[in-house]
């Protein structure tokens, strides 16, 4: 109970270098020097001691949207084992309700973005929704492969013990669907956090911008919400992929604590690496690049129940 | 043993999947040179380690389906100077999806099939049922004559995983004779392929069906 507190709130303090730390290897990579890594720390620290400014247009499910993506992503966050082996909250089916509970975020920012009554931002908000809806049967059919193999409903049970190579109840013969369940992981995180080759959190263009476009119009306490927000949910899905990649079950806490926290730096510069070489793909291309990774995770699904 | 020619036969499906989703000629013709090299590999590894008979039959695939047949159609898109297909009937997803749907219904009835038990590896059978659906797949959707020969070389990779469950009992000499088949026929194709491009200026299949006199 301890390690999974501890684990929870190491990773809600450290969310916010992540994305400082894609930013950073991106810079590196293609020859500037790039904003510090901590930068987004003392974005949040300014934007907190702002006041915000809401558009005449707007009602309150402007203001209510940023709270909401907040208070969806830390209620995500509780019921993930980050410490490797179990969540603070956890109940079987505790799966799906992390999916929805996100998506409860989304629907909030989508009709946030809407409520503005800019057309710009709608067409943000009608891409994001797409994306979304051909990453979620990509994450369920991921999250399928780990149920079969774990015979567990719960995300504790999913990345808890059992995926441990030479414990109980694991078989070799797993190690190839893990692997691909950990590629399709890694591409709905692309998708589910907003970055290349499906959008482009660096791009101000205004035809090409999905999630960036969704959060122009917040400004001081919400924005620094929806940014918080952004880092955390990303820490969630790396720190699923890391869960998936090293099982930390049998690890001492403090050491599987280390491994998180090492995982999720890879996660992170891994991202930065693709965001320097690939190009963002166009939008009529994202669904084929999701569907694809979700046939991955299908061919993970038909070899665990062979 | 098993445990490297099963990597490689997942390897193969994957080859498959990226056949199906794959926009540009080059890129296709990349893998499905990948595939033959991943072919070629798998005699070295399957019933239980190499002898002559398997090293032979390796280099042999190697060669012909790894390098020598991608040159060649490399050269053909060169030369005709193609390089997207187009988008074809069923649509990139759709061809994924039905990728899919084939692997498993391959996976579905390779566990029903009355295999003798020598025959009855885990993997083997469901993935050549799977390349040969595939193969179909291309065949029947695409409609650039160069895909249509990548497809034609899928299935055939296909009949050749097949063909692999018996290679201990088939002789050398008929397994070489089935490559060297395969090579004059793809060789003929690209001829033909070229000669189409000459003399309609475009590649595109569909074309073929309209013509009169």
């Amino acid at each position: 109970m301890s390690s999974a507190l501890a684990s929870l709130v190491v990773v809600l303090l450290m969310a916010p270098v992540l994305p400082g730390l894609s930013a950073r290897t991106k810079a590196i990579l293609t020859g500037r020097r790039g904003q510090p890594v901590l930068q987004l720390y003392s974005d949040l620290g300014r934007l907190l001691r702002k006041g915000a400014v809401y558009g005449t247009a707007t009602t309150w499910m402007f203001a209510l949207a940023p709270v909401v993506v907040l208070a969806t992503v830390l209620c995500a966050a509780l019921l993930l084992p980050l410490d490797g082996r179990a969540a603070l909250i956890r109940f079987s089916g505790d799966a799906v309700a992390f999916a929805y509970v996100l998506a409860l975020g989304r629907l909030a920012l989508v009709l946030g973005a809407m409520d503005t009554g800019s057309s710009f931002e709608a067409m943000g908000a009608s891409r994001e929704v797409t994306i979304a809806s051909f990453a979620e049967p990509a994450l369920f059919l991921a999250l399928v492969v780990l149920a079969v193999l774990t015979d567990s409903l719960s995300l504790s049970g999913m990345l808890g013990s059992r995926l441990v190579p030479g414990l109980e109840g694991f078989q070799m013969a797993a190690a190839a669907p893990l692997g691909l369940v950990a590629i399709t992981l890694f591409v709905v995180l692309l998708a589910e956090t907003a970055r290349v080759p499906v959008d482009d959190p660096a791009t101000h263009l205004e035809l090409t911008m999905i999630h960036e476009v969704m959060i122009l119009d917040h400004s001081g306490p919400d924005l620094a919400f929806l940014l918080y927000a952004g880092a955390v949910k990303l820490a969630l899905f790396g720190s699923i992929l890391v869960g998936v990649v090293v099982p930390r079950a049998p690890l001492a806490p403090w050491l599987a604590l280390v491994v998180l926290v090492g995982g999720l730096v890879v996660v992170a510069v891994l991202i930065g690496v693709i965001e320097s070489v690939t190009a963002r793909l166009r939008l009529k291309r994202v669904p084929q690049f999701l569907v694809a990774a979700a046939t991955l995770a299908a061919l993970g699904v038909i070899l665990v129940l062979r | 043993m098993t445990q490297i020619s099963d990597l490689l036969l997942l390897a193969i499906v994957l080859v498959n999947f990226a056949l199906l989703g794959a926009t540009r000629l080059s890129t296709t013709i990349r893998a499905v040179a990948v595939q033959g090299g991943l072919l070629g590999l798998l005699p070295l590894v399957l019933h239980g380690g190499p002898s002559l008979h398997a090293v032979g039959l390796a280099v042999g695939t190697v060669a012909i389906k790894g390098v020598i047949l991608p040159r060649f159609l490399t050269w053909a898109i060169r030369e005709a100077a193609l390089r997207r297909e187009v988008e074809p009937r069923i649509g990139f997803v759709g061809s994924l999806l039905l990728g899919v749907v084939a692997v498993a219904v391959a996976f579905a009835v390779a566990a029903r099939l009355p295999l003798p038990p020598e025959l009855a590896r885990p993997l083997l059978v469901p993935v050549a049922l799977a390349t040969v659906m595939v193969g179909f797949i291309i065949l029947t959707t695409r409609a650039k004559a160069v895909t249509l020969v990548v497809g034609y070389l899928v299935l055939e990779n296909g009949i050749y995983l097949f063909g692999l469950t018996l290679t201990e009992q088939v002789p050398f000499l008929v397994e070489i004779g089935v490559l060297l088949d395969v090579f004059v026929g793809v060789f003929i194709m690209g001829i033909v392929v070229f000669h189409i491009n000459r003399a309609f200026d475009s590649l595109d299949a569909e074309q073929l069906a309209q013509l009169t006199d």
